[in-house]
């Protein structure tokens, strides 16, 4: 009993900090008190927190090093702004919210699928290989998406590839990539987005399933001596996180009027990992708070002129340093002592 | 790590204290790749532009304040940038320098309407349906057109070759409309081989493969460093046709440790060349080579035009500092010189420059060779 009660508190307190950032930020949108560059930044926030927290499912919680986040980030992307043009142009569906949230669930479904497809030959392998053959998935979806050509012609859509020779008005250009989609992005829906994520990530956590992917992953031939289909679980764990960063991938396409494949390469894949590592793996709200430091952190360094970058890799080894070191950690652990002290005194009053 | 700490803090307190701006000035913004491989494109711009403003400024008219950020080419850094420089009290924006970037950033100053008259972006998507976005340079399509036309003309060869970046929608854009205009002209292409932004270390397969076809051009409507890489490999083998390029060569010459007698006889279509005789030219290119130390490539003098171009227009629609510098004086001065972009005439380092409605400059391309380590214009 108290072990879920702890989780519980867990839980809620992550949910507490991130509902308190949305209604801080919501109210300082509407008093006018935030700049219009961090206005601009909600939004790729919210894609990247939710991006983060997926590729802890498959880093943190399944164990899996994966390498290619970014490939189901672009399926997501670019069939999320797909399908909201086909559906304003087949059925008319004018509203810019109900448009938006179809085009991420379709984002989602096709990346999911693609999750599925990829994960049949790579859950096969472990560690290191596993981490190559993502990589190069990820590197695969890239190269395909920078020979598709999509033309929306009335209510129809036309597929090519490497062919620009098809009719209609063209949505994604090989790699010029998509250019000029609508933007219906929103900061409220990236929010949505963002509990959504944290909802499936810490249900599914502490689920039967989720203990069944963390057992594949502390010690797999016990698990699977206990009957668990390791590979199955892991599937499970690979395919949501693949859903869900199909999902931030589609809010990311509706939020810029033009991005192109060449966006979502291998560096997006590292960044996010950086998202993961420095924010602690397995930890979903170390996640959160990592992705949004260090989404910000470039743009809050331009004071720097030529030497933002260097500042930033600086920022970046300090802040790794930082948390894994045994003085901070001490005072961590001193801090959360006292919350756990009270905690215990009350137990005894009860 | 207290003192570090410090110092860090410090170092922010002291960089954030200067960047106020003089308050009679308008504020133009510029953001472009200035780290990472195409930096040598936004710096250009960046360069020629506080060229053009310093010579602005002195005329006494109108004042103009430089604000510029490094974007890195990339849409969703650009977007961030643009934001900032709206922040920090920008006007009208002398950017975006690259396609991808300024096509997002256009988007927003859609939105937002703010003026953007883009030195260097050169896709057709940047401007397509946009009213308040204008070049300076010419488009993909055109570049590729005219290629192939003055080829034609010229009678530089019979038979081309085309390695073009199958993962850039600049060189596609280029190459698409090369090939249709040269099979209206009648000019064979007989071999097309292409390579991506993460393989361009190697070109032995594309440039055997001209070779074997027997091209005696070769059209690389590509970028300045895996340029250098063919040229070099070519050496290698020797294989020595005619190189052709466009405006993403210039800057060949201005790369570290490449050996600027291999680019000898290339041929690139440009608007600009830096030997050009008229007294402009001459002055940019001596103020430039006497601040920055190399000779100014297109995307500076496109830069240094495009300065102009808005210098010209704020004066001919009235727009005064007062204006730009109230609060959100972006929008007045994007009404006011939308209607205006279209009547006036620049007379600029890169040829006579006329606008039309949809954002595309009207000025005639010349091709220049490279003869002495020299870009001279060709005849």
């Amino acid at each position: 009993m108290k072990r879920k009660y702890k989780l519980f508190i867990g839980n809620l307190i992550t949910y507490l900090i991130v509902i308190a950032a949305f209604v801080i930020c919501q109210s300082m949108i509407k008093n006018g008190e935030m700049s219009r560059s961090m206005r601009g930044q909600m939004v790729p926030i919210c894609c990247y927190v939710v991006m983060a927290v997926s590729l802890n499912l498959t880093v943190g919680i399944s164990g899996e090093l994966s390498l290619g986040h970014a490939g189901f980030m672009s399926i997501g992307a670019f069939t999320g702004i797909t399908a909201s043009a086909w559906l304003l142009a087949r059925f008319n569906i004018d509203d810019k919210i109900i448009r938006l949230l179809l085009s991420l669930v379709v984002g989602g479904a096709f990346a999911g699928f693609a999750g599925f497809l990829i994960g049949i030959p790579v859950l096969r392998l472990r560690g290191d290989y596993l981490a190559i053959v993502t990589l190069a998935f990820g590197e695969i979806i890239r190269n395909i998406l920078n020979c598709l050509y999509v033309s929306l012609d009335g209510p129809s859509l036309n597929i090519a590839f490497n062919s620009a020779d098809i009719p209609g008005k063209m949505l994604i250009k090989g790699p010029t990539g998509a250019t000029g989609n609508p933007k219906l992005a929103t900061f409220a829906v990236g929010f949505g987005l963002v509990l959504f994520t944290l909802f499936v990530v810490l249900n599914l956590k502490n689920s039967r399933a989720g203990r069944a992917i963390m057992a594949g992953r502390d010690n797999r031939i016990a698990a699977e001596s206990m009957g668990i289909s390791v590979t199955k679980y892991k599937m499970i764990a690979f395919v949501t996180s693949a859903v869900l960063a199909g999902m931030a991938g589609a809010l990311y396409g509706a939020n810029f009027s033009s991005f192109a494949a060449s966006k979502f390469k291998f560096d997006t894949s590292i960044l996010i990992l950086v998202f993961v590592v420095l924010g602690g793996i397995g930890s979903i709200r170390g996640s959160v708070i990592a992705a949004i430091v260090l989404t910000l952190l470039p743009e809050l360094l331009r004071e720097f002129d030529d030497y933002r970058m260097l500042v930033y890799a600086v920022v970046l080894i300090v802040m790794m340093l930082l948390t894994n070191s045994p003085f901070v950690k001490s005072i961590v652990q001193r801090i959360t002592g006292i919350f756990k002290k009270t905690e215990k005194e009350d137990g005894a009053n009860v | 790590m207290k003192k570090i700490f410090a110092l860090v803090l410090a170092l922010m307190l002291a960089m954030g204290a200067c960047s106020a701006f003089a308050e009679d000035a308008i504020i133009i913004g510029i953001s472009g790749p200035l780290t990472g491989p195409y930096a040598m494109y936004g710096l250009g711009v960046v360069h020629g532009a506080e060229i053009a403003i310093e010579e602005v400024n002195a005329l006494g008219g109108i004042q103009f304040a430089l604000t510029y950020e490094d974007d890195e080419g990339d849409p969703e850094k650009a977007v961030n940038a643009y934001n900032k420089m709206l922040d920090d009290g920008a006007a009208l924006m002398a950017s975006t320098v690259t396609s991808g970037a300024c096509a997002a950033v256009a988007a927003e100053a859609y939105n937002d309407r703010v003026f953007m008259l883009t030195p260097s972006a050169s896709s057709p998507t940047v401007t397509e349906d946009r009213d308040n976005v204008f070049q300076v340079c010419f488009t993909d399509p055109g570049q590729g057109a005219a290629s192939a036309q003055y080829i034609v003309e010229n009678k530089l060869a019979s038979k081309v070759a085309v390695i073009y970046n199958n993962g850039l929608d600049y060189s596609t854009g280029i190459y698409q409309t090369f090939s249709e205009k040269a099979a209206e002209l009648g000019l064979e292409i007989v071999s097309v081989t292409t390579f991506s932004s993460d393989d361009n270390a190697d070109f032995s397969v594309q440039l055997t493969e001209a070779k074997n076809a027997g091209a005696d051009l070769v059209f690389l409507p590509i970028y300045y460093t895996p340029a250098s890489m063919i040229l070099k490999q070519a050496k290698g083998m020797d294989f020595a046709p005619i190189f052709f390029g466009v405006d993403g060569m210039d800057g060949i010459l201005s790369i570290e440790g490449f050996d600027t007698s291999l680019a000898e006889g290339v041929y690139l279509l440009t608007a600009f060349s830096a030997d050009a005789a008229d007294e402009k030219t001459q002055s940019f290119v001596k103020k430039y080579v006497d601040l920055y130390g190399e000779i100014p490539n297109q995307f500076a003098a496109d830069a240094y035009d495009a300065i102009y171009a808005l210098y010209e227009a704020c004066n001919a629609a009235g727009v005064t500092a007062e204006i730009a510098n109230e609060m959100d004086g972006f929008v007045p001065v994007c009404e006011m010189l939308i209607p205006i972009m279209t009547e006036i005439t620049v007379e600029g380092i890169t040829g006579t420059m006329s606008w039309q409605a949809t954002g595309e400059v009207t000025k005639t391309p010349t091709a220049v060779i490279i003869e002495n380590g020299a870009y001279v214009g060709a005849k």
